[in-house]
């Protein structure tokens, strides 16, 4: 393993992003912050949605964000690069195991996924408030969710930027984000699901309910959630299936 | 030390899945019989091995499609062979790839430099990339840019670039790292006039510091120019290589005279074999003939004569000297730029 090279690809990818900070931020946090505003201020201070409501949304809003943030972080710059710009041949020419230059994408995508979170978390409690009801009850859990959250992320979206073509990505998002936003648990718990006993199980399958429901666990315990070790278990499967499929799609990118 | 270049019996077949709509694509896949589509098997190696010596500009001289670029892309780390061996120097290409990697530059056909960077970013992270010091960096990026004449440029995306400068760049990016062995995949396609002469004399100059150069072209002047020993490939295998001297010598004759007649009368094939100083007569087509001799404007009156005496019509006339084109012609049967 060579350091310098990882470290370098790592600095190159800092600089791009430090370049793009103004662009990130609206891409990161303009759609959430406004649903945060519909929901939360407009339909709860019009009284059509309960005060109890803001409370319910906020950790969901994290997950979302967190999540996203990862995924485009790395999917949308893989499909560029491999395909239109080609720019990453010149990072698959430097002295590194080609696996290493997929580890380095999913690591910066991981810290951009954890700032994110960072970020969003008092952007959003500020248009939320007064009402909001959330804390930090176990930090160490907490912290493990989000690492766990931004992980699978970021593997997700190297899976995803290494086996979409540039022509799909219309249907990447009809197919695979629109259906995880809407079945994420994000604005509901999952326990609203009960109604609907089948889709509930189905939404299982959807990485972005454990990133919810294990944000609504450690941030606002007193609504129905997962239990916080059937959260960790399935981010950690999550984990390791993306990084796996995400390395074997990055090889056979990488090498013809 | 100069380091070399070697291949053994490569092949590589490319596996292709035809496009998602051809069988109805994954939103019809129940339509689909009997499972996945067949994918088709394109052949671009087909048992080449090469050397290249230490030190030396080699070409590989080829049509489009010849193999010239999955020959640089297996050499490279790019492409896995299907079967067969490469080395850089001592180091087996597909076992010690982070190695090699230290040891080759590559230049490739299309610019694939980093949009999201200025120029200069570009050399300095490429540098950084296989762990130069950032002064080194610095100074070999500005030395590189001045060569290169993209100083006014260094801070400017290269997103608006010329396809020159972005020639340019590429090759100022791959010799960064002060790579041994320098790859070049059509180095000069696309260049102007101007900028051609520029990169030649560059190449030229690296060479003199002792690297080998690899390039691959399909323009027999630039091969004829600037290469020691050259490969000639067709269909994914070598099929003559050897100094560009020795390479037109072995060429019957050396002159190539390509007739075409107005109509066809049965001996004149063996009657233009009887003719003094030709070499090797074949017939292109029921009208055409491709005449190597020993020498070309003198042999025109004695076929034209010929061609009176036979009652066929001589319609059509192309004398060319020794070349590297007539070498491919006579091994393939085509032109370069078929």
């Amino acid at each position: 393993m060579n350091w310098k090279t990882f470290g370098a690809m790592l600095a190159r990818d800092a600089h791009v992003a430090r370049r793009n900070a103004i662009q990130l931020f609206l891409q990161t946090f303009l759609q959430p912050l406004l649903f945060v505003f519909i929901f939360g201020r407009v339909m709860v201070g019009s009284g059509y949605l309960p005060v109890a409501y803001k409370s319910l949304l906020l950790p969901g809003i994290i997950a979302i964000s967190m999540v996203f943030t990862g995924i485009w972080a790395v999917c949308m710059p893989l499909i560029a690069e491999f395909q239109w710009t080609r720019e990453i041949e010149d990072r698959l020419l430097a002295p590194i195991a080609v696996p290493w230059i997929a580890i380095e994408k999913v690591f910066a995508g991981m810290l951009q996924a954890l700032v994110a979170g960072l970020i969003v978390i008092p952007l959003a409690w500020l248009v939320l408030r007064p009402g909001v009801e959330i804390s930090i009850g176990a930090p160490l859990t907490f912290a493990v969710i989000i690492v766990l959250i931004a992980f699978f992320s970021a593997c997700g979206g190297l899976a995803l930027g290494c086996s979409i073509d540039q022509q799909h990505i219309g249907l990447m998002f009809g197919m695979v984000i629109t259906p995880m936003i809407f079945f994420g648990c994000t604005y509901y718990p999952w326990s609203a699901l009960k109604t609907f006993p089948i889709l509930q199980k189905l939404v299982l399958l959807n990485p972005l309910v454990y990133a919810s429901e294990g944000m609504r666990a450690t941030l606002a315990p007193q609504f129905p959630h997962l239990s916080i070790t059937v959260v960790l278990l399935a981010l950690v499967f999550f984990d390791i299936l993306l990084l796996i499929v995400g390395l074997r799609q990055f090889e056979k990118k990488a090498v013809s | 030390m100069a380091v070399g270049v070697r291949t053994q019996d490569l092949r590589k077949v490319y596996s292709s899945s035809p496009p998602l709509g051809a069988t109805g694509g994954m939103l019809a896949r129940a339509d689909a019989k009997g499972g996945k589509p067949p994918k088709s098997q394109i052949p671009a190696l087909d048992g080449l091995t090469l050397e290249v010596l230490p030190g030396e500009i080699f070409g590989l001289l080829g049509p489009n499609g010849a193999g010239k670029s999955t020959t640089v892309g297996v050499l490279t780390t790019r492409v896995r062979p299907t079967s067969g061996r490469a080395w850089i120097g001592d180091h087996d290409v597909w076992m010690d790839q982070a190695r090699v990697k230290h040891l080759i530059g590559v230049v490739p056909q299309r610019p694939n430099l980093d949009f999201s960077l200025t120029a200069r970013e570009i050399l300095t992270f490429h540098a950084a990339y296989f762990g130069i010091g950032s002064k080194l960096r610095n100074e070999r990026a500005d030395a590189l840019l001045d060569k290169f004449k993209l100083t006014e440029r260094a801070h400017q995306m290269v997103r608006g670039f010329s396809g020159g400068m972005m020639q340019r760049l590429s090759i100022a990016r791959a010799m960064m790292h002060d790579p041994q062995v320098l790859f070049l995949d059509e180095p000069s396609a696309g260049l102007d006039p101007q900028t051609r002469i520029l990169l030649w004399e560059i190449i030229r100059e690296y060479h003199l510091a002792g690297k080998t150069v690899l390039l691959t072209t399909h323009n027999m002047e630039e091969a004829d120019a600037l290469c020691e020993r050259l490969a000639i490939i067709d269909h994914g295998h070598v099929i003559a290589a050897g100094t560009p001297v020795e390479l037109k010598a072995s060429i019957p004759g050396g002159f190539l005279l390509r007739l075409r007649f107005g109509n066809q009368t049965s001996d004149l094939l063996q009657r233009l074999q009887s003719l003094a100083g030709v070499r090797e007569v074949r017939a292109t087509d029921t009208t055409g003939f491709d005449v190597y001799a020993d020498r070309g404007g003198s042999l025109i009156s004695e076929i034209a004569n010929l061609a009176a005496n036979a009652r066929a019509e001589l319609s059509d006339v192309h004398i060319s000297e020794p070349s590297l084109e007539n070498l491919f012609l006579h091994h393939t049967g085509r032109s370069l730029r078929d």
